[in-house]
């Protein structure tokens, strides 16, 4: 069990990090678009977009790379206006790790401290802890261009904590690994950033990267954060259609609100024949107002029988495609509109008698509170 | 790509190696010449060998010739070099191309030219000729040269590199000094040692603006040979030759070494 760690919903708590209305301009193109955010003590961020969100951006002038030109940065008391890289507590750790290729491993590792100008004995004591926490103690005298790229991720992190920074950049960290070691490598940030109670955050296109080691995300769109939230929240609130279909698979039926019936709102919906019923009490909504319904695909059930009379949210379709993919099957079921839904089913058990098979008509259903509603 | 030499392809590779080369050759045979005419074989001795190096005059040229080039070749080296920095880092600042078109120009303007009005500049300022002026004159021609091998070495330097050293704490000037100048080293070496062959074996240059105190090595072979031929002179140019082709070599393989450590880091 990991901790229950949630300070920004603390008002007490102050930020160790603030963007107060910042923008960034390069000539015409906007990549930042007066962006507010908050970031706390020791936690674990993820700034998470697609290409051109202005992500890495956000991340440059946390380094000082860049510098904004509206609005302020603050880390802790500090404001990091006119503050070069090389002053700031705070070190990065490249997408290209950026080795130096003409040092050694422990060289690379001991750059930092060498400018700070430490003694030799707590370099070397300072790098030798470095070594042994990514593991790489035997590899001290090789040079970059000897080690594998798992290796190289490793001496880039190494490098980046050796100074103790008030908070680690991570931009793509893993990106250049392949999935089992990214997978791995993603539970040894986690436990490295929770031994070092350093503050992380990671700049990342991969969704399923920033949910398995993200306190919060925040998912960034055309310079602007849409949504700050934990994992979980993005993925089961989403506040808008662009998240929904962002972070992981999602089907989206769109339709007109009727209204509000014993606190369930009624949507009709050309995709079904009966109105939808959809728990979801937080939304504002007028009559007669487009919404979008997004549903997560491993939430809606398919079914051959037709289900009971009085069942809620009831489509039906085509299987139109199969696809087995060991611990789960998807199915792709093509509605009267046209429409393809994506339906899955985890393999709970090994044999099934009389699978659901190909082009025959089938039922989907799903609970009112499956379902989020997307003002359009 | 394992094609076999065909009959054709060695027989044009041979003409055309004998065509550039055989001159010189000939030349190095004859340096070793045991007859005092020129063009007749005698026999072979390494007697004008020891004749170059107690010839006064030839030897005195040889060293002012070394110390040109040394010199020029380090004070091109140092400029071509900020002079690529400046064309590849410092994006698009006004004049950005009007400015690559002048540190290029010297390599295709005709030396006669170069000399005349390298010449010329140094008669308006006042300057005597000599030893300075030829050495000026030279940096003017070689500091291209560094600045195209240095040039395109900055052109794939990653710069995330430099970025990383700042990041670690590094001033600006600490970071080109620990972390770009070890890394562009190979193509500074290989500019300068280009630079230091170039002014050896300039003639038409110097001999614009060289004055009665110095004179360099070609000025004075070519001096000799116009009042007759000697085997000294054979001599002193098999040395000659000698030590051009070992720079050149040696800028060639340092640059292509730099450039296959580049890939790597690269990928």
């Amino acid at each position: 069990m990991r901790r229950a760690f949630a300070p920004w919903s603390d008002p007490a708590a102050k930020p160790l990090i603030r963007f107060e209305n910042v923008t960034k301009r390069f000539g015409d193109a906007v990549a930042v678009d007066h962006l507010s955010l908050n970031i706390f003590e020791k936690e674990f961020f993820c700034l998470l977009g697609p290409s051109g969100c202005g992500k890495t951006t956000l991340m440059r002038m946390l380094a000082g790379f860049e510098t904004p030109s509206e609005g302020a940065i603050t880390l802790g008391n500090q404001n990091l206006a006119g503050v070069p890289p090389y002053r700031r507590p705070v070190n990065m750790m490249f997408q290209s790790y950026a080795l130096f290729p003409h040092m050694s491993v422990e060289k690379n590792i001991a750059f930092g401290l060498k400018q700070d100008g430490l003694p030799k004995d707590q370099i070397a004591d300072r790098v030798g802890e470095m070594l042994r926490l990514v593991q790489l103690e035997k590899l001290a005298r090789r040079y970059p261009s000897q080690l594998s790229g798992g290796q190289r991720q490793r001496v880039a992190l190494a490098r980046a904590l050796a100074k103790k920074p008030k908070l680690l950049l991570l931009d793509e960290p893993l990106g250049a690994l392949d999935k089992k070691l990214r997978e791995e490598t993603q539970f040894e940030l986690m436990d490295i950033q929770h031994e070092l109670g350093m503050t992380f955050v990671v700049v990342t296109h991969d969704q399923e990267e920033a949910m398995t080691m993200a306190d919060r995300i925040a998912v960034m769109d055309h310079g602007r954060i849409v949504q700050v939230a934990t994992p979980g929240e993005i993925y089961e609130q989403p506040k808008t259609r662009f998240i929904a279909e962002f972070v992981g698979d999602v089907n989206i039926l769109e339709g007109h609100v009727q209204g509000l019936e014993n606190g369930l709102w009624r949507v009709k919906t050309p995709s079904a024949a009966e109105p939808l019923t959809i728990d979801d009490p937080d939304e504002v909504l007028n009559s007669g107002q487009a919404v979008a319904i997004a549903v997560r695909p491993e939430k809606m059930v398919i079914q051959r029988d037709p289900p009971p009379p009085g069942t809620r949210n009831v489509l039906t379709g085509e299987v139109w495609d199969i696809g087995y993919l060991g611990d789960w099957t998807v199915y792709r079921v093509k509605l009267a509109t046209g429409e393809i839904l994506r339906v899955t089913r985890a393999n709970a058990s090994r044999f099934v008698e009389n699978p659901i098979d190909w082009d025959e008509q089938v039922f989907v259903t799903f609970a009112p509170d499956a379902a989020v509603i997307l003002a359009e | 790509m394992n094609r076999r030499l065909s009959l054709f392809n060695v027989t044009s590779l041979v003409l055309g190696f004998a065509f550039l080369y055989l001159p010189i050759l000939l030349l190095v045979i004859y340096s070793f010449n045991a007859s005092r005419l020129v063009t007749v074989w005698g026999g072979f001795s390494t007697q004008w060998y020891g004749a170059l190096f107690r010839n006064q005059a030839l030897m005195e040229a040889a060293w002012v010739t070394l110390r040109i080039a040394l010199l020029s070749a380090t004070i091109a080296t140092v400029l071509g070099t900020l002079a690529a920095l400046a064309l590849t880092r410092y994006g698009r600042f006004p004049g950005r191309t009007l400015f690559t078109g002048m540190v290029y120009a010297p390599m295709v303007m005709p030396e006669v030219i170069t000399g005349l009005s390298l010449l010329l500049f140094f008669v308006a300022i006042d300057l005597d000729r000599g030893f300075w002026t030829i050495t000026l004159a030279h940096t003017t021609l070689t500091m291209c040269f560094v600045t195209v091998v240095v040039q395109s070495r900055l052109m794939t330097f990653d710069r995330s590199l430099e970025e990383a050293a700042m990041d670690l704490g590094a001033p600006p000037l600490r970071t080109f000094f620990t972390v770009t100048l070890p890394l562009i080293a190979p193509s500074i070496v290989a500019g300068f040692l280009l630079a230091f062959t170039l002014s050896m074996d300039d003639l038409v240059i110097a001999s614009f603006n060289a004055g009665p105190g110095a004179t360099t090595l070609p000025i004075k072979i070519y001096s000799q040979v116009r009042l007759g031929l000697s085997p000294e002179v054979n001599a002193a140019s098999a040395i000659l030759i000698g030590i051009v082709t070992l720079g050149v070599i040696a800028a060639t393989l340092i640059s292509k070494r730099s450039a296959l450590r580049s890939s790597k880091e690269a990928h």
